[in-house]
């Protein structure tokens, strides 16, 4: 491709095109997708002065090796403490950088996080489909042709230049472990109050199977007291959904609706990218908040994304010339 | 601590009360209307859906309805579960006749037991039917869609005859095509994007239920009326020459 492009050299495994989501069509069965992190896909979009929600590229713990192929570019990786280097340049996530003609970029490293986003000045140059950029892979919706990104693919750029003005750069998130709030239901008349007593009190540890999909929990066994086949319904990202098998999985952006499982409780929207961004391994504790609180949470979260845009810190050019800010992985 | 919470489920104290709201995380409930599939119990969910769409509730950014409940996902920030609850009540008045819309009837042609892999013989000998007879009460019946989803713009079909129930097939294929007329337990449906499926597979149509070029992409809708007509290989060929032309191979007609 001749325009100005981002080229996917040797792209991780799991790199996709997301952004705000795909509101509206799910009457039609279209999953509404979009960043696992939306937290941090605003971010990154914010450093490099694009929108909240524009489409940004997602990865899942590397985003491998990328080289531009504009004159320059602004970019912007945030979404956990993650390496990035600008060809011989090692760089700290949660800042805007330019990209020369030719320069590469490599982002890997993180542990403290699962997904990562790469924004780019300008926005990437992809149609909407169905209103949205993201990808649902499952559908084959959005993105590069509803696809992974794959080695050799190039990523269209809105802009062939990057635009003027100082680099920025963001606080990272402050972490917080305390325990995931949910509301219960819609079904938790399903189970034995015994079951919803564990449910909020025990150790629950993120699976290897974790994907957009949803993420498989390991903990103690929640027992149905009305079985586990419901009649298809409704679902939204964060429903905690139990099989057959009492192991809960909690549903994530690409969830296909509906679904047919008993839902034990849902995940409050505030504390949903803290989920997203939990490893295999880590352990989990979730807490029983009420409608009213879950929703003042969540006017919490919409206030603090809003707040971000006054958080944003300009960076002296001639410093990062001089003296790159080095970071290595904790 | 959490509150304690009742020791049996709600379900043990007897019938449930319906309709009932019940709260899916912070930005969406769910209206449920029964615990079964019943046509009444899905005109009464396709109703709530048209008053909350005519109605304009603020604050409401969807809405998508299936077999038993309508799911409504709002913007906290504009109305509170409680208030969006308060709004929708009045909006239950139960139509007297469930159909104040005007479904659309659909007519898909069908190629039964061809071009490619089906299950035609094989399902046939497990009901005990001709595989004639089994076409023929296929494409005999009145099938509803009950809702659009699964996948996108597959809709989920109830009237399948009670002779044609089958569970699943035990090892599901790992991609059946777009058009496959498919069948599992009551249900029937058309494949709209290339799936694993343990479905059984009866037929092909060269419809396609799903279409991302067209302005509107989906060719069925929650309440919906659907009928199929056995073709030949013939008509199937052409059809799916002008369908691959873009053209429109199937329209809907206003249900009687």
């Amino acid at each position: 491709m001749t325009g100005p492009h981002l080229l996917a050299v040797a792209p991780s495994p799991f790199v996709t095109v997301q952004d705000g989501g795909r509101q509206g069509w799910q009457r039609f069965g279209v999953s509404s997708c979009g960043a696992m992190d939306m937290r941090a896909l605003a971010a990154a979009n914010l450093l490099v002065g694009n929108p909240p929600g524009a489409g940004g590229l997602e990865f899942a713990y590397a985003a491998g090796e990328w080289r531009l192929n504009a004159a320059s570019c602004r970019i912007a990786v945030t979404g956990g403490g993650f390496r990035v280097r600008i060809g011989e340049r090692t760089l700290p996530p949660w800042r805007s950088v330019t990209l020369r003609r030719g320069e590469s970029l490599q982002v890997d490293g993180g542990v403290d996080a699962v997904w990562g986003y790469v924004a780019v000045a300008g926005g990437i140059d992809l149609p909407r489909q169905l209103g949205s950029m993201s990808t649902h892979l499952r559908s084959g919706i959005g993105g590069l042709q509803g696809r992974t990104v794959q080695a050799g693919d190039a990523v269209p750029l809105a802009l062939a230049d990057a635009p003027g003005g100082p680099e920025q750069a963001l606080p990272p998130p402050e972490k917080d472990a305390g325990p995931l709030r949910v509301v219960l239901g819609p079904q938790d008349d399903y189970f034995w109050a015994e079951a919803i007593e564990t449910f909020l009190s025990a150790p629950f540890t993120v699976s290897p199977q974790i994907d957009r999909l949803g993420y498989r929990l390991v903990g103690p066994t929640l027992d149905h007291a009305k079985g586990f086949n419901v009649i298809s319904d409704g679902v939204v990202p964060g429903c905690i959904q139990v099989p057959g098998d009492g192991k809960p999985i909690v549903l994530m952006r690409d969830c296909q609706p509906p679904g047919g499982y008993p839902k034990i409780a849902t995940l409050v929207s505030a504390d949903f990218g803290r989920l997203a961004q939990s490893r295999p391994g880590t352990i989990l504790h979730f807490r029983q908040v009420g409608i009213a609180e879950a929703q003042l949470l969540r006017r919490r979260m919409v206030a603090a994304m809003a707040a971000m845009r006054g958080e944003l810190a300009m960076i002296n050019n001639s410093v990062r010339f001089r003296r790159p800010v080095e970071q290595t992985p904790r | 601590m959490s509150e304690p919470k009742d020791c049996l489920p709600s379900h043990a104290y007897g019938a449930q009360t319906y309709p009932r709201f019940m709260p899916v995380g912070d930005a969406a409930l769910t209206v449920e209307f029964g615990d079964v599939i019943l046509a009444g119990i899905h005109a009464e969910v396709l109703a709530l859906d048209m008053a909350v769409a005519a109605a304009e509730v603020s604050g409401v950014t969807e809405t998508a309805p299936s077999y038993r409940s309508l799911l409504v996902c709002y913007e906290p920030a504009e109305i509170s579960f409680g208030a969006l609850v308060a709004r929708l009540r009045p909006l239950l008045t139960r139509p007297a006749q469930p159909a104040q819309r005007s479904p659309r009837q659909w007519t898909v042609p069908v190629l039964y037991g061809e071009p490619s892999v089906t299950d035609v013989d094989e399902v046939a000998g497990r009901l005990g039917l001709s595989p004639a007879e089994l076409v023929a009460m296929h494409a005999g019946a009145d099938y509803v869609v009950y809702f659009v989803g699964a996948a996108p713009g597959m809709p989920m079909m109830g009237g399948l005859p009670t002779a044609l129930h089958l569970p699943r097939r035990p090892q599901p294929r790992p991609r059946i095509p777009v058009g496959s007329v498919v069948t599992a337990g009551s249900q029937a449906t058309v494949i709209s994007i290339p799936m694993p499926s343990g479905w059984h597979i009866l037929g092909h149509t060269p419809i396609r239920p799903l279409d991302l070029s067209l302005p509107d992409p989906f060719l069925f809708r929650s309440g919906d009326t659907v009928r199929f007509r056995p073709i030949t290989r013939v008509e199937y060929d052409d059809l799916t020459a002008r369908a691959d032309r873009g053209e429109t191979v199937v329209l809907p007609e206003a249900a009687p």
